[in-house]
């Protein structure tokens, strides 16, 4: 099936106006506890430009940084892997398990692994993962990709929820109580944390100065996970590097706060070492990112820490669904991150947006989103990937507006032909017209009014 | 002072009361404003769509036709923002440059250049203001809610010197109409959708009139009420804050 662009598969959610009003003010309730708890920290702003410079310098010496790492988590008897590109890290996860042979597998939220499909590629081994996020269990069960980083099935509404729980989990058709289908969800997962063997998670920091690393759920299900497993697979990319201990002081404070509104999220697990009897492995990934760090104008997209403050504030994300953006990463951020993955394939994105520029002013990193978006649109058109449609309208636009006598001649066109026939208007206007008037077409321009009151 | 009007191409053509309304109100503070009757527009339209490059005509366009004032003033945040952010031109970058430092939007330019503290306008209506995005994030013409520091707002601060004004209070203060330029056509269905929500949050507080710095804002927020039959009417700030009662 081709996949719709972003524009069609929005004009596709916002049908159901409904459920769009819904996404809409669920996620803005979520920005606006955001604010109220940015609030409540009088250095807020210092903090994200702390935040900002600490990963700016990580970046300009990551490969220092994640040298000094490797040594550290090393020699703490952590297992480092590099992998290039995400088909190479798919083969690491796959081998470990394999070696051990390995059936009860559970995965905590790492978005890492859904841009690396890891889950499908596991499926065409045999070999079956269980997601723990209860968000991402419920889009796991429904065989759906999560549609936003920190609340994966905010698609859903309760009884979606309810439906899905009826299908597979038994649960009472009908009963949309939150705490009844979330005790069901409990029941279900707890069974699986119990007898898990290889316990798979995300990386939110990794420490070079300690080997060490961070990993943040608010469901504790990362820690069930690897502390029942006797075999552990963290999964990081190379950007989640920090240099040392101290600065997760500035990041922890960000993070929950800008993702929930929470103070703290409510695991920030620190993992060091194996425990006694248990191998630790810990696979690092490119795929992409060096070349993103090479591009000067999108570089800084790197210093992303995956709250998802920029979806929740996003007017057109609200409004369209995470889905829509057809990729692992959705939102703003996904916007300026996949086009580096494959720029034909989402060549879309950057358009999606009307660069009003909240995004990079809730950004706890501050992320120059909505300019990048901006350049991306620039390096998208001149690597060819802007329809024909377009291409020839701007440079008609461009050659009317470059010529005062042009311009006022078609001005005056315009003008006459909206006034007696408005569905005559140039074509390529037809889509405002469908929900949206014209303005009323004045006597004459304010050109014309000057020429006459003022010289 | 020599001040010349820049009026954005889709102001000329259809809001040409706006651009009247700008150039009366800078005319009543005494100054002596040209209009350059060449200009076009600033090119944004092309650039924000992507196709930056083929911006240069309008570029070399401007610069000849606003090149030598002490001040250039407009009606329309967006439009200064692109100017202030990407004229450039190889025939006379020095000039380019020049000119991105001279060129204001109307409400900055009243507040922080002529720092007027009294108007003589009037208007005896419940009005609605928008934080058009561009004025606002882009010029800091207005504090935003994303933002932990202290409010102000320069059209707010203007329109509160207006006789008999009151402005309505916003569920959502600064949030996008959903215009964005080619935007409002390629992604029709989420523009208009914006546009809606924005429209009602206005009407549901008792707006009778919403007003903004940018006319594209308005224009789009225009066509979905008058789809919609909607009895709120839009209208430029600088027809407010020129408004007098007859
Ligand atoms: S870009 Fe900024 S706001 Fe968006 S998810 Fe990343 S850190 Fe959060």
């Amino acid at each position: 099936m081709k996949v719709q662009d972003h524009a069609q598969a929005a004009a596709q959610f916002i049908k159901d106006e409904e459920r769009t009003d819904w996404h809409d003010e669920t996620l803005w309730f979520v920005r606006k506890k955001r604010d109220l708890a940015a609030h409540g920290i009088p250095e807020w702003e210092q903090l994200r430009e702390w935040a900002s410079q600490i990963k700016d310098h990580t970046l300009s010496n990551l490969s220092h940084y994640l040298e000094s790492f490797e040594q550290k988590a090393t020699a703490n008897g952590i297992r480092v892997h590099w992998a290039a590109d995400g088909e190479e890290h798919n083969r690491i996860v796959h081998q470990i398990i394999a070696d051990h042979d390995l059936k009860r597998i559970v995965k905590s939220k790492s978005m890492l692994t859904e841009e690396c499909h890891l889950n499908e590629y596991l499926i065409q081994k045999g070999i079956s993962v269980v997601d723990t996020d209860l968000g991402e269990r419920i889009v796991q069960l429904r065989k759906e990709a999560p549609s936003h980083i920190v609340l994966p099935a905010i698609h859903l509404k309760k009884q979606d929820v309810s439906d899905t729980f009826h299908d597979f989990l038994d649960t009472e058709k009908g009963n949309n109580d939150p705490q009844y289908l979330t005790e069901a969800a409990r029941q279900h997962l707890r069974d699986y944390f119990i007898a898990s063997e290889l316990a798979i998670t995300g990386v939110n920091f990794a420490i070079a100065e300690t080997g060490g690393f961070v990993v943040c759920t608010n469901e504790g299900n990362a820690d069930m996970g690897a502390h029942t497993a006797n075999v552990h697979i963290a999964c990081m990319g190379i950007e989640k590097i920090i240099p040392k201990a101290e600065h997760l002081g500035v990041f922890l404070r960000l993070l929950a706060r800008s993702a929930t509104g929470q103070p703290v999220t409510t695991y920030s697990s620190h993992f060091h070492r194996p425990r006694e009897g248990q191998e630790m492995h810990l696979v690092i990934v490119d795929n992409g990112r060096t070349r993103q760090l090479g591009r000067a104008d999108f570089r800084n997209s790197l210093k992303c820490i995956r709250c998802a403050a920029c979806f929740n504030t996003c007017p057109v994300y609200r409004r369209s669904g995470g889905h829509s953006y057809h990729t692992a990463v959705a939102g703003p951020i996904g916007s300026i991150l996949n086009p580096n993955l494959d720029m034909k394939a989402n060549a879309d994105l950057p358009f999606a947006s009307t660069l009003c520029g909240s995004c990079s002013n809730v950004c706890p990193v501050k992320i120059d989103i909505h300019e990048q978006l901006y350049k991306w649109r620039q390096v998208i058109v001149q690597a060819g990937y802007a329809p024909v449609s377009k291409k020839l309208g701007m440079e008609g636009m461009a050659a009317v507006l470059s010529s005062p006598a042009l311009y006022h001649f078609s001005g005056k066109m315009g003008r006459t032909t909206l006034k007696y026939a408005p569905f005559l208007v140039n074509n390529g206007f037809n889509p405002w017209y469908k929900q949206r008037d014209m303005p009323a077409p004045p006597a004459e321009s304010f050109g014309e009014w000057y020429q006459k009151n003022r010289s | 002072m020599k001040v010349a009007l820049f009026i954005p191409c889709y102001v000329d053509q259809f809001y040409p009361k706006a651009a009247i309304a700008t150039l009366e109100l800078l005319e009543k503070f005494g100054l002596e404003v040209s209009y350059p009757k060449n200009q076009t527009c600033c090119g944004q339209p092309m650039a924000n769509s992507g196709f930056e490059h083929l911006t240069k005509g309008c570029n070399n366009l401007f610069v000849q036709n606003f090149l030598g004032y002490d001040y250039i003033v407009c009606p329309s945040g967006s439009c200064v923002m692109h100017i202030k952010d990407h004229l450039h031109t190889e025939e006379n970058e020095a000039a380019a440059q020049d000119i991105r430092t001279k060129v204001y939007e109307l409400t900055e330019f009243l507040v922080d250049v002529l720092k007027i503290e009294k108007l003589e306008a009037s208007f005896p209506h419940k009005v609605g203001l928008h934080q058009s995005c561009h004025g606002q994030r882009g010029l800091k013409l207005s504090q935003m809610t994303e933002l932990m520091a202290e409010p102000f707002s320069k059209p707010g601060h203007l329109l509160s010197m207006v006789n008999g004004l009151e402005l309505v209070e916003l569920d959502r203060k600064d949030e996008c109409c959903g215009f964005g330029g080619t935007f409002c056509v390629t992604e029709e269905a989420v523009s208009v959708k914006m546009g809606k929500d924005r429209v009602l949050d206005h009407e549901r507080n008792g707006a009778e009139y919403i007003t903004a710095g940018d006319l594209s804002c308005l224009m789009h927020m225009e066509g979905i009420l008058k789809r919609r039959g909607s009895k709120v009417k839009i209208i430029h700030i600088a027809e407010i804050l020129n408004h007098h009662l007859s």
